[in-house]
Order: C-alpha cells, then sequence, then structure tokens
C-alpha cells in the first residue's frame, strides 16, 4: 500500500483540474446536505429556547400548533381572543402560581407589539429558564411607556426616551397608525436570541387605551380621545391573545388542562408548549425528510459525477494500468489504486464542504438572526451531522469502488497488451 | 535454485509441451512443444503481427497461464505460483520494454526508472543505491542529465524507449523482454537504440528476448528464432 500512495497522488495530481471540478461538486453537495440539517437542528432549538418555565399557554379554542406559533413566536394568524374574566379566573385558580396575559396584533415597522403586565419581566423565561434582563432602562410604569427587545433598538436604532407610534395591524405599509398616541421607550431588553428580541412591550391598559377611539380596525370618524384624556376610562382590557401560565407544582399540568379545557364561561384549550412543540416538528418532519432526501439526492448525483469522471479517465489509462503491471503492481495493486483516489477526492470533498458550510454560516448568521431570528451555530459538526459525513464519505468510497474494480478486471483482462 | 543457475545445462528459461488457448476460440494460439532460452543468450523472434508474440510475452511474464505445459524460469515453475507470486516474480526477475507509450506520463524520467524498485525489494538491493544505478543506466543510454527531472512525456520517442531500456535493466534482472521496441524509430535510431540495449544486457548478464517482426534488426543476435518455426499452432494453421 505505502508504495502506492506517492503514485497515487501522482497520479492525481495529473488530473488535479478535473478532479479538482469532482472535489467541488461533492463540497457543494455535503454543504447543502449538512446545512440543511444544521438549519433543522438550529431552528429546533431556537424554537426550544423560545419558551422555558411556562407551564401551559391557555387561549380560546383553536390548534394547538396555531396558539403556540402565534402566542410565542408571533407566527401566524392571530387567534380568537379569550376574555379577560377568565384570564382573571386562570389568576385566581390555587393550582396557580402566576400568569402573564398577553396581547397581540399591532406593530411596529413590522415588529409586533406585545401588551402584557409587569409579570412578564418577572416570571417569563426562556433558553435554560433564564429571566428576561433589561439592558438599560426599567420595565413600563407609565401608560405610555414601551420596553423595545433588543433586535428591534439595534434595527431601528432606538435609544431611551425616544417616541415611536405603533400600527394598527401587523404587516405591510400603509397600516393605520396610532399617531395620536406615542410611546416612551423607557427600557431595552437584553438580546434573547428569541422571539422576544423582535418585539415591542407595552401594558395591556395602554394598548386599550390606544384602541378607545377605535372600531373595527379604523379610528371612529370624529371621535378623537387626546391622550391626555385616557386615563379617564376604565382601561381594563376586556380580552386577551393569550395567558401564560405557570403553575406551583409542575406535576398538576394535566389537571390544570382539564379544568382549562371544561372552563364553562367560554371555550378555552390549555396547551403544553414542548407537546406543541413537538406536533410542530411531527408536523414539519415531512418537509424536513423531503429536503433531507433532495440533498441526498444532489450527493448521490455528485458522485455519480465522481464515478463517471474517474471511470472516463480509466480508458485513458489503460497503458499506465499495463506498464504499472509489467513491474509488479498487482491487479489488486490497481484496484486500491482506483479506490483510494476516489475515496481521497470524497473525503477531500467532505471537508471542503464542512469549511464551505462554516464560512456560510459566518456570513449568513448575522442576516439569518436579523430576518429570521434564527441562531446558526458556528459549531463542529455534531453527532447527527458526522453520522451524515460518515455515511457521505463511506458512500463516496462506496462508489469509489466501481472504478476500482474496473481497473482490477480491465487489468486481468489486458495483461501487459491493453487493447486500445 | 542456485544449484540449478549454476547447472550450465540448466535453461534459465524453459517452455515445454506448452499450449495456450484464448477463452472462447476453439483452436490454440500457441503450441509450443520446447523453447529454451539460456542465462545471457540474446534471442531474436521473429512474428509477424498476430502470430501471438503478445500473448507469448504475457505468459513469459506469468501474466497469463498456459492450459497446458510448463513454462519454467530461473528454475520456478510459473503455474505453480500464485498470481501475486507472479507479479511478485515478473518485477523481481523480469524487464519489459513495450513497443511505445513505455513510461507513465505524470512521473518524471527518474521516477519512471525507478519504478520496478518501488515494486521489487529484490530489484532495489541489486540496484544498490537506486538514484545512483539509475543515473548510471540513463547515461550509459545516452539521456542527458538535464532531462532526468523532466515528465517523461516531454521526451521524444527515442528518448522515451531508451528511459524504458533503462527502467527494464535496473536492479539487474535476469530477463530482459523487448516487444517491438523499435518499430516507434527511425531506422537510423533503430540499429543505435538495439546496440545500446544489447551492450547494456549484456553488461547486466540479462537475457534478452527481443521479439519483432522487422526481420532486418535480426542481424548481430547470435540466436534467431521464428515463432512460426516453434509453434506449431500455426503450422497447423497455414
Amino acid at each position: 500500500m505505502t508504495h502506492l500512495l506517492p503514485l497515487a497522488l501522482k497520479s492525481a495530481w495529473n488530473r488535479r483540474h478535473t478532479l479538482a471540478l469532482t472535489a467541488v461538486a461533492i463540497a457543494l453537495s455535503v454543504t447543502l446536505l449538512l446545512g440543511i440539517e444544521r438549519l433543522r437542528q438550529d431552528a429546533r432549538d431556537s424554537f426550544a429556547q423560545a419558551v422555558s418555565g411556562t407551564d401551559l399557554i391557555v387561549g380560546a379554542r383553536t390548534s394547538p400548533i396555531q396558539l403556540l406559533l402565534y402566542a410565542v413566536f408571533r407566527i401566524g394568524e392571530a387567534t380568537n381572543n379569550l376574555g379577560w374574566d377568565s384570564a382573571q379566573a386562570l389568576a385566581a385558580h390555587p393550582a396557580v402560581a402566576w400568569t402573564i396575559p398577553i396581547s397581540l396584533g399591532d406593530s411596529h415597522h413590522d415588529f409586533p407589539v406585545l401588551g402584557t403586565t409587569g409579570a412578564y419581566f418577572e416570571h417569563f423565561r426562556y433558553g435554560d429558564k433564564q429571566p428576561l434582563a433589561l439592558a438599560q432602562g426599567k420595565p413600563f410604569i407609565g401608560l405610555f411607556d414601551a420596553v423595545l427587545g433588543a433586535e428591534v433598538a439595534r434595527r431601528l436604532g432606538y435609544r431611551l426616551g425616544d417616541r415611536i407610534t405603533l400600527a394598527h395591524g401587523m404587516e405591510g405599509n400603509g397600516l393605520a397608525e396610532h399617531g395620536d398616541k406615542p410611546f416612551t421607550v423607557v427600557g431595552i431588553l437584553a438580546p434573547t436570541g428569541t422571539p422576544v428580541d423582535r418585539t415591542v412591550h407595552i401594558s395591556l391598559e395602554a394598548l386599550e387605551a390606544i384602541h378607545l377611539d377605535w372600531q373595527g380596525g379604523a379610528p371612529m370618524p370624529g371621535l378623537a380621545i387626546p391622550p391626555e384624556l385616557v386615563k379617564k376610562f376604565d382601561l381594563t382590557p376586556k380580552a386577551v391573545t393569550a395567558v401564560l401560565v405557570g403553575l406551583k407544582t409542575r406535576a398538576g399540568v394535566f389537571a390544570m388542562q382539564r379544568w382549562v379545557a371544561n372552563y364553562r364561561d367560554e371555550a378555552l384549550m390549555g396547551v403544553l408548549p414542548g407537546v406543541a412543540l413537538a406536533q410542530l416538528w411531527d408536523m414539519m418532519a415531512v418537509a424536513e425528510q423531503a429536503l433531507l432526501a433532495v440533498s441526498a439526492l444532489v450527493v448521490a448525483v455528485s458522485f455519480a459525477g465522481l464515478v463517471a469522471v474517474v471511470l472516463a479517465g480509466l480508458g485513458e489509462r489503460r497503458r499506465e494500468l499495463a506498464i504499472l503491471r509489467s513491474v509488479g503492481a498487482r491487479p489488486r495493486d490497481l484496484f486500491a489504486l482506483l479506490a483510494l483516489e476516489g475515496a481521497a477526492v470524497t473525503l477531500a470533498g467532505a471537508v471542503a464542504g464542512v469549511v464551505l458550510l462554516a464560512i456560510l454560516s459566518m456570513v449568513a448568521g448575522p442576516w439569518a438572526q436579523s430576518h429570521y431570528g434564527l441562531t446558526l451555530s458556528l459549531a463542529l459538526p455534531g453527532a447527527g451531522e458526522m453520522k451524515l459525513l460518515g455515511g457521505v464519505v463511506l458512500v463516496g468510497t462506496l462508489a469509489s469502488l466501481l472504478p476500482g474494480w474496473r481497473a482490477y478486471r480491465l487489468s486481468l483482462a489486458d495483461g501487459l497488451t491493453p487493447r486500445v | 535454485m542456485l544449484g540449478k543457475l549454476g547447472d550450465m545445462t540448466a535453461p534459465l528459461l524453459s517452455l515445454e509441451h506448452l499450449l495456450f488457448r484464448w477463452p472462447g476460440q476453439d483452436r490454440p494460439c500457441l503450441d509450443i512443444p520446447q523453447f529454451r532460452v539460456a542465462a545471457d543468450e540474446q534471442v531474436f523472434i521473429h512474428g509477424e503481427s498476430g502470430s501471438g508474440k503478445s500473448t507469448l510475452l504475457n505468459l513469459i511474464a506469468g501474466v497469463l497461464l498456459p492450459q497446458r505445459g510448463r513454462i519454467e524460469a530461473l528454475g520456478q515453475e510459473l503455474s505453480g505460483l500464485s498470481a501475486a507470486a507472479r507479479d511478485r516474480f515478473r518485477v523481481d526477475h523480469i524487464g519489459l520494454i513495450f513497443q511505445q507509450f513505455n513510461l507513465i506520463p505524470y512521473l518524471s524520467v527518474l521516477d519512471n526508472v525507478l519504478l520496478p524498485c518501488r515494486f521489487s525489494k529484490r530489484r532495489l538491493a541489486r540496484a544498490g543505491e537506486g538514484r545512483q544505478a539509475a543515473a548510471t543506466l540513463l547515461t550509459h543510454l545516452d539521456l542527458a542529465e538535464d532531462l532526468w527531472r523532466r515528465p517523461a512525456t516531454q521526451l521524444s520517442v527515442g528518448q522515451q524507449q531508451r528511459v524504458a531500456a533503462a527502467r527494464a535493466l535496473i536492479g539487474r534482472p535476469e530477463i530482459v523482454i523487448a516487444d517491438e521496441p523499435t518499430s516507434a524509430l527511425d531506422a537510423a535510431r533503430q540499429t543505435a537504440f538495439l546496440e545500446l540495449l544489447r551492450r547494456e544486457c549484456a553488461a547486466a548478464h540479462a537475457a534478452l528476448l527481443f521479439v519483432s517482426h522487422d526481420q532486418r534488426l535480426a542481424a548481430g543476435f547470435q540466436r534467431q528464432v521464428h515463432l512460426d518455426g516453434i509453434n506449431r499452432a500455426r503450422q497447423a494453421a497455414t
């Protein structure tokens, strides 16, 4: 074997341009395969990070996944609201330690606005049960105070004391503005890597206040209530989007879920975040598998290319094989020579693919973070990726046995006199 | 083995009752009752193309095995060896020169010459200092030193054939087989190459089997054999 290695290297160097192109094709396919796997993993991690320590998400009856997506990730359609009475009843339940009522629907420059209470800053947990921390300022106290997520402040360049106006509705331009009631930035949260970073937080009362003179999604004509006067109205919210619930003991979660489901005054639903996430992944599994299958196919195509290139080269190398035979190379040496070459190209392609992926994550990381709140990890390949990578190298090596086998057969058939 | 070699009556190479038929053909390609080559002997084997020359070379080199009969080289019956052992036997004891395309294009002249030493410990040991031996041979074969590090493909055909000769001779194998080595050269160079080859084979005490269709090259060989003359298969055919 050792006497073959320098030969294999020199031979490969002689055909470096074709082989390099083949290796590039393999590298790209490996980048795609690993990239999809990593994106999948990172998406799951990012999602799993977004909520922690919340035992139950309670909302009006809808699909659990929809409630989770909307309440936690601000993704998808607005769900029905639940009445404030129900939220109060929930908070008063003896098994409940705390509740965070949340209300969604408005936005600020495409960032969602979340109406909530002070309990949010006290009880909300993300990642590994980490509490929210303020990078600057304080939680909202005054009616028209706003606390910004880190990403909102960074992207829009806001500082404490800046005045912002909210828009009615979620997306697009031309939204009706709550221009008459501007908010003051009183706090900016430290980055969390979760949807919190992309959220503008105000109090439920403030949310109520800016909609006092609104009806059916538009300002009521002829009615304008200036900010100074809103405090004269009852600003207790009538409804909220969802309530995040923390229990005194986790063991009570199913009993609580039943209590919510059987709640008489309103059709409610309690969702365990972990269970809903699992359902979400189940739903996504088909798409993930399809993506993975497509990228596996791309890998297969690149290997077909590799085999084709090495096989095509073999025709021109029959003389070379005969010469090597004449100086004592055994057919299995020639088999090894060809198989080794394919395996080496595969390995080089795989390594290049990993490097390319690292570069891509580095370049695209900030963009994915700001556009999708997706944290791309710049880590060494994990166990799952190593398995894929190992599979790629294995398949490539196996594919290289084909030209090796052909060389073996040719050298046996040709002997010292190739018929070319 | 040494005793046999020392025995003057034992030939270096001996073919007895050899019969070879290509698979799928009814008639044998080679049917040679007897053919012997003594140590140091230089034999011109004359054969038209298609007369079974290449087959004979592959048999002597142990790449092919006869259906019947014996091929004995240096007292070693080739049929008795495994395929791998025959491959080793070939590189240990036989130097080969082909008609053309003798050299591996991606290796330098020097590396091409040293190829047998890469595969054979015996050739390496007999060459002594491999590079020194290669240098000596290349110099004897009239190849200037500035060519040695060049890729083999940059040489003229004549130069390439001389490099091939150096490779066949390095590590002093007992047998050198040359298969139409001059057919790609012009007449003047043919003679010059032949002289160099014969001189170096003699110096290395290697027997030379020179196979060609060109009877004009036979002059100067102490022994000339017509392949059809020893091959009964062809006699029956004609």
